[in-house]
């Protein structure tokens, strides 16, 4: 049997009788076929001794159950993990940042325990998956939708608090963003609930996010402060129609006034869907556009064709940039219509994604899985082509003159005035291509720090590297970080180094 | 017109009818219907977001890609597939998919649906 860190086989043995009387033995793992089931199938060091390892897993079913094992860890100075689902593939799946952890897995903590149809939200437990939470919305009959992030088997706790994004309406995809209302347990076993939901028989806790006072949902996001037992979501009543224009041009340098347009009519709330921008040229002699980007608006048809009008005007006032206006849907989608749209758009989960990375023509050798290295830049058009400059200049040296298979940059528009310029990295069984991977990820995280490019979220391996990268005076964000952790968690149990965070007596400096 | 109206795509429908009617015909006796039944929950819920048939199902995709026509694509078409094969597939997984863990699908579950995924299984 592994051990935690610097616990004792007595502490250790004492914490998991004290675990399986509060959750039953069949709910706490400890052998190695178990614990196997809670690698990182994604894993950037798989097989190698920096590979992230749980040492044990004890999964509760309700909140009372969480507080007794979290006590049980504080007691114990055992290190916990706490994950939703463990599906959050490509940044850790359901393994420990701090190896040694004993993974708090709180996927059977799955009920979905309120759907308001009026107000258009949803309060859920970690476990419940976006599959889950349709399913629920589905069988009630009721009008409102889901934002999924591409996969649909993740959290949608866990999503939001990992800092993910969909691709419905703009207010519901920034997943964290469109919550309303925590609880969470401390790492002293007491239950906290936030805004609203700190009034005892409040009737309005996932009404209003702010409540009274200081606001500290934001301490949960990306965090070890606390392990989540419930959050409350804003739900998207469903738009009576959908409909997506296409706008590309031939020239590089038209990115620009492209997207100062879609900027302005974003900010304007006059676009709301999820756009994207495609980036060419295609194959030689092809007519593929340079730059091709996807315009979507939901909202009343009437409405929505008005909008559209608008929105044409102004991207037609760039010379050269074409004009493609798609057909109007309406919802609820004809069973033709849903077999040729993209699902997430309108909040139906799926697994499709897994298509464009998995084995086929385009990729006909997979190696397994993959990492993404995600920076965020202003949404300009000359920020776009900054990066693209940098990296075609660089990706032949950070690759080592070798080909390894990196795919990008993909340029993501989730969050209004956000580029998000992704890399993606083919993770394999095999070390040597791994080790290639891993110096290909750090200098690319490296060269991007210095232009004044960082992630938004990273896989747990790079936690570390990249949270060294927010050093703005002296590492002075990292340091009121820890003053918190210190504070809230000062045996240092929750989810050691997650994101960068470690308790005291895990510092290296 | 409700939002519930978006169920699954025809084709996804159809075949769940096909496979609800296989089912109920390879499952003769009380006690190998229920487990037929019960894997075929935990089928629906866990692996026919990727493996049903059509479009969008990537470890369709992928096993067309493979076997070429060899084999069947579609995991409840095959007949080579051992129930032991199947609980070893999900306990480890391969190439994307991750293993799933016991707090997804518990040993009772896995055997329910390995009995239900390898109905057709006919040894050599």
């Amino acid at each position: 049997m592994a051990l935690p860190p610097n616990v004792s086989p007595t502490d250790f043995n004492a914490a998991l009788a004290a675990w399986r009387q509060t959750v039953g033995a069949e709910w706490v793992f400890t052998s190695d076929e178990d614990i196997a089931l809670y690698r990182d199938a994604y894993s950037i060091f798989w097989g190698e001794p920096e590979e992230r390892l749980a040492s044990g897993a004890v999964a509760p079913a309700t909140l009372e159950q969480v507080q007794a094992v979290v006590r049980i860890a504080n007691q114990h100075r055992i290190p916990i993990y706490p994950i939703s689902t463990g599906r959050n593939l490509a940044y850790g799946g359901a393994a420990p940042v701090y190896s040694g952890s004993v993974v708090l897995d709180l996927k059977r903590m799955n009920r979905v325990l309120e759907v308001n149809e009026r107000n258009a939200y949803a309060l859920v437990e970690p476990g419940v998956s976006y599959f889950d939470l349709y399913d629920h919305i589905r069988k009630a009959n009721l009008d409102v939708w889901i934002d999924p992030p591409d996969p649909g088997w993740g959290s949608v706790i866990g999503n939001a608090l990992d800092g993910g994004g969909g691709w419905t309406a703009s207010p519901f995809r920034d997943h964290f963003g469109s919550h309303c209302g925590m609880e969470v347990v401390l790492a002293n076993g007491e239950v906290v609930r936030t805004g609203m939901g700190a009034l005892p028989h409040s009737k309005s806790w996932q009404h209003n996010r702010w409540g009274y006072g200081p606001w500290v949902d934001g301490l949960f996001r990306q965090s070890n402060f606390a392990v989540v037992t419930k959050m409350g979501f804003y739900l998207m009543p469903r738009p009576e129609a959908y409909m997506m224009a296409t706008v590309t041009s031939q020239r590089d340098e038209d990115i620009v006034p492209m997207l100062d347009v879609l900027n302005l009519l974003e900010n304007q709330h006059l676009v709301n869907g999820s756009t994207q921008i495609f980036s060419g040229p295609g194959p030689p002699g092809s007519n593929a556009p340079m730059w091709s980007i996807q315009v979507p608006i939901y909202g009343p048809e009437n409405v929505v064709r008005a909008q559209m009008d608008y929105v044409k005007r102004k991207f037609s006032a760039i010379a050269g940039v074409t004009f493609i206006e798609g057909e109007l849907l309406r919802t609820p989608l004809s069973q033709e219509a849903l077999a040729r749209v993209r699902l997430v758009n309108f909040g139906i989960p799926n697994l499709s994604t897994f298509a464009m990375l998995g084995r086929g023509s385009a990729n006909p050798d997979p190696a397994g899985g993959h990492i993404g290295f995600s920076p965020i830049a202003p949404r300009t058009g000359e920020s776009l082509l900054e990066f693209k400059r940098f990296y075609s200049e660089n990706l032949s040296k950070v690759s080592g003159g070798e080909n390894l298979g990196i795919v990008g940059p993909v340029y993501m528009t989730c969050w209004e005035r956000t580029l998000v310029c992704l890399i993606m990295f083919p993770i394999s069984r095999d070390k040597a291509h791994n080790a290639k991977i891993r110096r290909a990820f750090e200098s690319w995280v490296k060269l991007a720090a210095d232009r004044g490019w960082a992630e938004y979220r990273a896989p747990a391996a790079y936690q570390d590297l990249i949270a060294g990268t927010y050093s703005y005076n002296d590492h002075a964000l990292r340091r009121l970080r820890e003053t918190i952790k210190d504070a809230v968690d000062p045996n240092g149990i929750l989810a050691a180094g997650r994101y960068g965070v470690w308790p005291k007596h895990l510092r290296k400096t | 017109m409700t939002h519930a109206r978006m169920a699954a795509p025809r084709w996804a429908l159809l075949a769940t009818l096909l496979v609800a009617l296989s089912a109920a015909a390879h499952a003769a006796d009380p006690a190998q219907a229920a487990t037929q039944a019960k894997g075929q929950a935990v089928y629906e819920h866990w692996c026919a977001p990727c493996h049903a048939p059509g479009p969008g199902h990537p470890g369709t995709q992928s096993l067309e890609f493979k076997y070429r026509g060899k084999l069947a694509a579609v995991l409840l078409e095959r007949t080579d597939l051992a129930p032991q094969t199947v609980a070893q597939f999900v306990r480890q997984g391969v190439l994307l998919m991750a293993p799933f863990r016991k707090t997804e699908i518990t040993d009772a579950q896995l055997t329910a649906l390995s009995a239900y995924v390898a109905r057709n299984f006919k040894s050599n």
